[in-house]
């Protein structure tokens, strides 16, 4: 029981003192994890955070969820996800009370007026970032552009998209796959 | 049924978000704002501003708030549910699999078939955004200095974001 418990707590602590998303909780669920607690080897946790992005979701939570299933099972998992997810739900809620309140405000309207083109350009930024971290191939450009058309000028559902792309890279994948084969 | 429906559609919004919260902001786009309509696009910004300066993943911060603002708390609940339950089944069922053949050339092949992809939604939503947001040129000027900021110098997003809210106040009241 002190087990599941401390499992609990861990993970609520990060889920409620890392601000700024997923990414900024891997390095502090490593530090609880796998320095101050000692529960799993370095080694295996790269590993965990390299399924943990693989798969859809919030990277946080497929960890979170992950790292629970190893130790102690289905109960682990629900253990940590409900700590990881708990200081969301309260946060959020509260804030989204608040906000309700005072969006009517001159000034929180001048405030989210000038919030709405930084998060443009937020977004702007990291996909210039993304586009660093994929090899610089043709069929890379060509899957970007369709992709982008798909959803700009065709209106297509975006997961409709994906699962089209994912069939692309499968099927090149396996024709390089076949052309290194002497 | 309101609440059948925020489940799902977040269920779906979870089960095809690959790569971190920026990329959910196509799909919350077309199934929030454009199809369900339980949110204006400038809302749509606003809370993925206010759940990027909260503390948790921005997936589940969205979720919650945009399942509060459509019905309050049990509808906060659903919509979380939704967007954890295919990391939940996904990660107890297939992760141990993917970890044992992660050098399996199918599943390499498909995830880089979807990195890409996922660039083109994230600037085709950015796209959109950038039409409702940037409406004049202080809006404009805002914009290409947070862009080059955050490209150029090593600052946290959240700093950002109150940087300019505080110059919006400065600009617009």
């Amino acid at each position: 029981m002190n087990f599941y418990l401390n499992l609990f707590l861990i993970f609520l602590k990060v889920g409620a003192f890392t601000l700024g998303g997923g990414y900024a909780m891997i390095p502090v669920i490593q530090r609880e994890v796998v320095h101050n607690h000692k529960l799993i080897d370095a080694d295996e946790f790269l590993d965990i955070i390299a399924v943990s992005q693989s798969l859809p979701g919030a990277i946080a939570v497929n960890s979170a969820v992950f790292i629970g299933y190893k130790l102690a099972g289905i109960i682990g998992s629900l253990v940590t996800l409900l700590g990881i997810v708990l200081p969301s739900l309260v946060v959020i809620i509260t804030v989204a009370i608040f906000y309700n309140e005072i969006k009517g405000l001159k000034v929180v309207q001048a405030f989210f007026q000038g919030v709405r083109p930084a998060i443009v350009a937020l977004i702007a930024a990291t996909v210039v970032k993304l586009t660093y971290s994929i090899p610089k191939k043709y069929i890379n450009f060509f899957i970007i552009t369709l992709s982008f058309v798909g959803i700009a000028l065709l209106d297509i559902h975006p997961i409709v998209i994906i699962i089209a792309c994912a069939l692309i890279g499968l099927i090149f994948s396996r024709k390089e796959d076949s052309d290194e084969l002497p | 049924m309101n609440y059948l429906n925020l489940f799902l559609v977040f269920f779906r919004i979870g089960a095809f978000t690959f790569g971190g919260g920026y990329a959910m902001l196509p799909l919350i786009e077309r199934e929030i704002v454009s199809v369900n309509q339980w949110l204006s696009q400038s809302e749509f910004i606003d809370i993925f501003a206010i759940s990027q300066m909260s503390p948790g993943p921005i997936a589940i911060n969205a979720a919650t708030f945009v399942g509060f603002r459509s019905s309050g708390v049990p509808g906060a609940l659903f919509a979380t549910f939704g967007v954890i339950l295919p990391s939940f089944i996904l990660v107890t069922s297939l992760a141990k699999m993917i970890l044992n053949n992660k050098d399996s050339v199918y599943i390499k092949g498909i995830f880089a078939g979807i990195r890409p992809a996922v660039i083109g939604l994230i600037s085709a939503a950015c796209l959109s955004m950038f039409q409702i947001s940037v409406v004049d040129y202080k809006g404009g000027i805002i914009a290409i200095v947070v862009f080059i900021i955050f490209i150029r110098v090593k600052v946290h997003p959240i700093i950002l974001i109150l940087f300019s809210g505080f110059l919006g106040v400065f600009l617009y009241s």
